[in-house]
């Protein structure tokens, strides 16, 4: 499904989704995020490199961080940005999506920064657009949320180094979940030693051991020994039916307390991709506490956005100069 | 060129830096090198000149004007500034100054940074070729050579100069 997101020679042309990617492709974009966190040093924090470039932030779905980091990003590159927040209640999805495009294109954007309900929505307008234009997908349903994924990962290199001896736990509603499905596509290409789900079994989709994971459904038994542990958002607005019984019982099985975290090695860090349900899925003291890199996750994520947009762009352009 | 023959360039470069760096304190002067082949060019000045600051690095990759050209360079090293440029007197150094172009890149980076009190461009090999008005302060050498001859600094250890023919 993700080879439309590279070009001839096996560069990003698109970034839809983890699954799929080679590991020096995830490797590439972390050693080019880490070469843009200079510019957060500088006094002027921006970036000439994609000056001229109109990017277009396209979210059918609510967001505050993903939509300010990425317009962040973009800033930091010079880039010029719109923003457009559609409601998609009213419309078919098809029609709107490709109305949409095509008024887009016909305004000379180079980048969209797309974010949809319904999954394989970015894979759609990749299909669909103009040959000078890059998608990003900023998350499609419950499918992928690429970006998310890979500013996870740079922040478990960032704190633990290699990738290979760490085991992971992603921890909540993994059902729902897009940033989990990446991040397991994304861990297991970079090759940790091993990859767990904990969650109650309403919240674990059937057949998830096929991505390679091993699947817990006691909170201890799943953290004994993590290096890395993900916590997810319980995401009510997305359960049509009754998956768990109340928020505060959900906490007692499996909130991330303190007295959960001793289970897991020493030095295991805590992340959550935000925002956080603290009481629910995550207790106040673990995500203020000294495990917690939740911030830094943040912040990564900016440096990581650039990467990608830079790298999408850069490799359009350059073939357009090819045509030439 | 032999090894020997470089050492004496740099050291004729330290030289004409000390003379007109004599009445500035040392401790207002960061030398700068331009990665990655002005980087190693300034590692030697820099032990040569004995500066009390630590060096810095810039690489102009996000900076380049041919980025719609060539795209993206996968491996870019950060830059990295030890300290703050506000007010300082920056020595620049490159390899090989040849369009200008990677000088001017650098220039526009540096200023992102701060306002240095003054920028003093010193190269290793001025070449003919130049299609910005830049011109070095300290120079190594001139070389003249055809326009598709490509003068390359290879290291870090030992540092030699390659002329390689490019497909024009």
């Amino acid at each position: 499904m993700n080879s439309i997101q590279l070009d001839p020679q096996g560069r990003l042309k698109h970034f839809l989704g983890i699954e799929g990617l080679r590991r020096s492709l995830l490797l590439e974009i972390l050693d080019t995020a880490t070469s843009f966190l200079s510019v957060e040093a500088q006094v002027v924090k921006k970036v000439p490199l994609l000056r001229g470039k109109t990017i277009v932030n396209l979210f059918f779905e609510p967001s505050t961080r993903t939509r300010t980091t990425f317009e962040l990003a973009a800033k930091r590159l010079s880039a010029d940005v719109l923003n457009f927040n559609i409601s998609t209640s009213s419309t078919s999805k098809g029609e709107t999506l490709l109305d949409m495009l095509h008024n887009l294109e016909a305004m000379n954007c180079d980048l969209f920064i797309v974010r949809h309900e319904a999954g394989g929505a970015a894979h759609f307008m990749a299909q669909h657009v103009a040959p000078h234009i890059s998608i990003i997908n900023a998350g499609d349903g419950r499918h992928e949320h690429p970006t998310q994924a890979m500013l996870d990962m740079y922040t478990i290199r960032q704190y633990k180094g290699d990738f290979t001896p760490l085991k992971v736990a992603i921890v909540g509603d993994v059902l729902h979940s897009r940033v989990a499905r990446s991040d397991i596509h994304a861990l297991t290409t970079l090759g940790v030693a091993e990859v767990r789900v904990v969650g109650p079994t309403t919240l674990i989709p059937k057949g998830i051991e096929t991505l390679g994971v091993k699947v817990f459904h006691r909170l201890k038994e799943g953290l004994k020994a993590v290096d890395v542990i993900i916590m997810l958002r319980l995401q009510r607005e997305r359960m049509d039916s009754a998956l768990i019984p109340s928020a505060h019982e959900y906490f007692q099985y499996y909130g991330l307390t303190e007295a959960a975290l001793t289970v897991a090695h020493p030095q295991a860090i805590v992340m959550h991709p935000g925002p956080i349900n603290r009481g629910v899925e995550i207790d106040s003291p673990v995500a203020n506490g000294n495990r917690s890199v939740i911030l830094a996750q943040v912040s990564n994520g900016i440096a990581v956005r650039m990467a990608v947009m830079a790298m999408t762009l850069g490799a359009i352009m350059e073939k357009k100069e090819t045509h030439v | 060129m032999s090894i020997n023959y470089l050492d004496t360039l740099l050291q004729s470069m330290a030289n004409r830096l000390q003379h007109r760096f004599r009445s500035y304190p040392p401790e207002d002067t960061l030398m700068i090198g331009i990665h990655t082949g002005g980087v190693w060019v300034a590692e030697r000045l820099h032990t040569l000149l004995r500066l009390p600051k630590p060096l810095g690095q810039l690489n102009i990759a996000f900076y380049r004007d041919d980025f719609t050209r060539i795209g993206l360079h996968p491996h870019v090293t950060p830059s990295t500034l030890p300290i703050n440029i506000e007010n300082r007197h920056i020595i620049l150094v490159d390899d090989v100054l040849h369009t200008g172009r990677t000088i001017r890149a650098a220039f526009n980076e540096i200023f992102d940074y701060g306002r240095p009190a003054s920028i003093t461009l010193a190269v290793l090999i001025e070449r003919n070729g130049r299609e910005l008005p830049i011109q070095p302060d300290i120079v190594g050498c001139s070389l003249c050579v055809e326009s598709n001859k490509h003068i390359k600094l290879c290291g870090p250890n030992p540092l030699h100069l390659e002329v390689r023919t490019t497909d024009e």
